[in-house]
């Protein structure tokens, strides 16, 4: 087998989801042969690219497509990249995360390439064979993949655990030939801009704790307690989707079958009711508090540990005696 | 003035507890209310207020799959598309097959925005807007959260919801947008407007009409319900909780 890993990359260095995607990567056959592939301009690619060759074992080589038309993640040019490099080298497999910039990209990259793509992967049971998660998670399909090559994945990054084992002797980097690399879909589509909150905290989708808050919070300025006690926790802040829908947060903390799926070691709820829509998005987190007043909440039928109670008192105890993050 | 075209899917009511088949083949939907894709319904009523104001002409519907599909027309119909058309087939479809079939109608409708659900609530695949948009060679707007046309430069600027935060992309049209839930609230259809509906026309292809040969990539192995959590325990105070999260589940 061969795999073709579609790799972000961001201030130079790669995203711990790509990371996973290597990870599934080498899970479907012991002699896979991994290459990643990076796109963007300047020195920031090229230290991304001195990132990627280190970041993994198993990863045998990087490919970097450098050029000013790669300067956003845009999902022509990337398709068109990936159509090219596959119809050159001829992959087994194409795998990305199922981030923004992997579910963007890949099923545009399966449709040029004309094979049909397999989102959300959280187990490969071989080279061919692939459980995922469908009806919000409610069922788990296994699907047998029959089609042409390449087989075309996304997997869930949270199902594919980064070992922090790096590569000794870094893999070679080579530049990808785009000479002939067909722009005719390029200024198409231009970005414009893309705004964020700034934050110290850690990401969400790769925090080792995550506190959330729900509609029980009442309103943004209560909202700040959940903020307070993940930093003294040094967690990631997440919401559910009401807790957005009414302004609390901005929808980059949503969690959820729409929002980010998260599997963290440990998941704190606070105020929230455990609609099916959110618990797709927490499920496997290892441990799970929930804090309700409402005993009968379908959180605590997920959680490991509940308390019944007004988060207006219980947050602020936490607060005062939960130890300082190391 | 262009032309909209829409994408609906009928799938199992986001408010049904599934249930998967005892045999394990799939999950249950025979004698289970069916209702349009949420996402579709939102991806309806964006080409619904770009009509209304002022900057599309037309809103065409489209729906793939079995004789039912007509009711999620109607459906459409009833919020105010102007027409529909509707590809039957009782086959499996998968995103490549619907993408091949919604590419062949736009070839044939030459819409100005082909606009979609991210995904569909039953096989959660989001996968179909960006094949489309392959297929087509169009530029495409995926997740989006905000859409603003500019008919005199032929443009689309949309906001996405992206995981770090939001991106704002311009696109040329005709392009593709497939639609987050955050970009409107769907409008019921009035009674009035369900009489109007059984009027209108729907129109009907089947996939042999439209040259497309449905072909399935992969086999359903088994279908299984995730594995439960074990039920936890209720705690009495905050000392408690902070107890066993460092003693018991050493997460602190």
């Amino acid at each position: 087998a061969s795999t073709l890993v579609l790799t972000e990359h961001d201030g130079g260095s790669v995203k711990s989801s790509s990371v996973s995607a290597v990870v599934a990567a080498r899970s479907l056959s012991e002699d896979n042969s991994i290459a990643m592939l990076l796109a963007g301009s300047g020195p920031s690619l090229q230290e991304a690219a001195a990132h990627a060759a280190s970041c993994h074992p198993s990863v045998s080589q990087v490919l970097v497509a450098d050029s000013d038309k790669f300067k956003y993640p845009l999902a022509e040019p990337w398709a068109k990249l990936v159509e090219l490099v596959q119809q050159k080298d001829e992959y087994s497999h194409i795998i990305a995360a199922s981030s923004s910039f992997g579910k963007n990209i890949l099923p545009r990259a399966a449709s040029l390439l004309d094979v049909s793509p397999i989102t959300d992967v959280v187990e490969i049971s071989g080279s061919h064979q692939f459980v995922r998660p469908i009806y919000a998670g409610n069922a788990l399909c296994t699907v047998r993949y029959t089609g042409d090559l390449p087989c075309m994945l996304t997997i869930r990054s949270t199902s594919f655990l980064v070992s922090t084992e790096a590569r000794s002797v870094a893999a070679p980097i080579s530049q990808v030939d785009l000479s002939t690399f067909n722009e005719d879909i390029a200024g198409r589509s231009r970005y414009v801009s893309h705004s964020t909150q700034d934050t110290e905290r850690p990401d969400l989708g790769n925090a080792r704790i995550v506190v959330t808050g729900g509609r029980g919070l009442k309103s943004a300025e209560n909202f700040r307690m959940i903020e307070k006690l993940a930093e003294k926790l040094g967690a990631a802040v997440g919401a559910t989707r009401a807790a957005v829908d009414a302004g609390f947060v901005p929808n980059e903390l949503q969690i959820g079958q729409t929002g980010k799926i998260v599997a963290p070691e440990l998941y704190m709820a606070f105020g929230v009711s455990g609609a099916i829509q959110h618990l797709a998005g927490m499920r496997d987190s290892r441990v799970i508090v929930a804090v309700n007043k409402d005993s009968d909440a379908p959180i605590f039928q997920v959680a490991d540990y509940g308390l019944v109670g007004d988060l207006f008192e219980i947050v602020p105890e936490l607060i005062k005696k939960l130890p300082e993050a190391k | 003035m262009m032309k909209i075209m829409v994408s609906v899917k009928r799938v199992v009511d986001y408010a049904v507890k599934i249930r998967v088949k005892p045999d394990k083949s799939g999950v249950e939907t025979s004698n289970v209310k069916m209702s349009m894709n949420p996402f579709c319904e939102i991806a309806l009523e964006e080409a619904l207020r770009i009509k209304e104001s002022g900057l599309a002409s037309e809103v065409v519907a489209v729906s793939m799959g079995p004789a039912q599909c007509v009711d999620t027309l109607r459906t459409g119909l009833a919020m105010g598309a102007d027409r529909a058309i509707h590809v039957e087939s009782t086959a499996n479809l998968y995103p490549l097959t619907v993408a091949k079939l919604l590419k062949a109608i736009v070839e044939v409708e030459k819409p100005g925005l082909l606009i979609l659900g991210k995904q569909a609530i039953d096989d959660d695949c989001n996968q179909t807007g960006q094949m489309v948009a392959g297929l087509l060679n169009w530029p495409q707007g995926t997740f989006a959260s905000k859409v603003v046309l500019d008919n005199e430069k032929l443009t689309a600027t949309v906001d996405r919801e992206v995981d770090g935060g939001i991106e704002t992309l311009c696109l040329n049209l005709p392009a593709v947008i497939t639609t987050d839930l955050r970009l409107n609230q769907p409008r019921y259809a009035t009674l009035p407007n369900i009489m109007k509906a059984k009027s209108k026309v729907i129109k009907k292809f089947t996939p042999e009409d439209l040259k497309v040969e449905i072909k399935s990539d992969f086999d359903v192995v088994r279908v299984n319900e995730p594995p439960k959590r074990k039920a936890g325990v209720v705690l009495s105070s905050v000392d408690e909780l902070i107890d066993k999260l460092r003693n018991e589940a050493r997460v602190i």
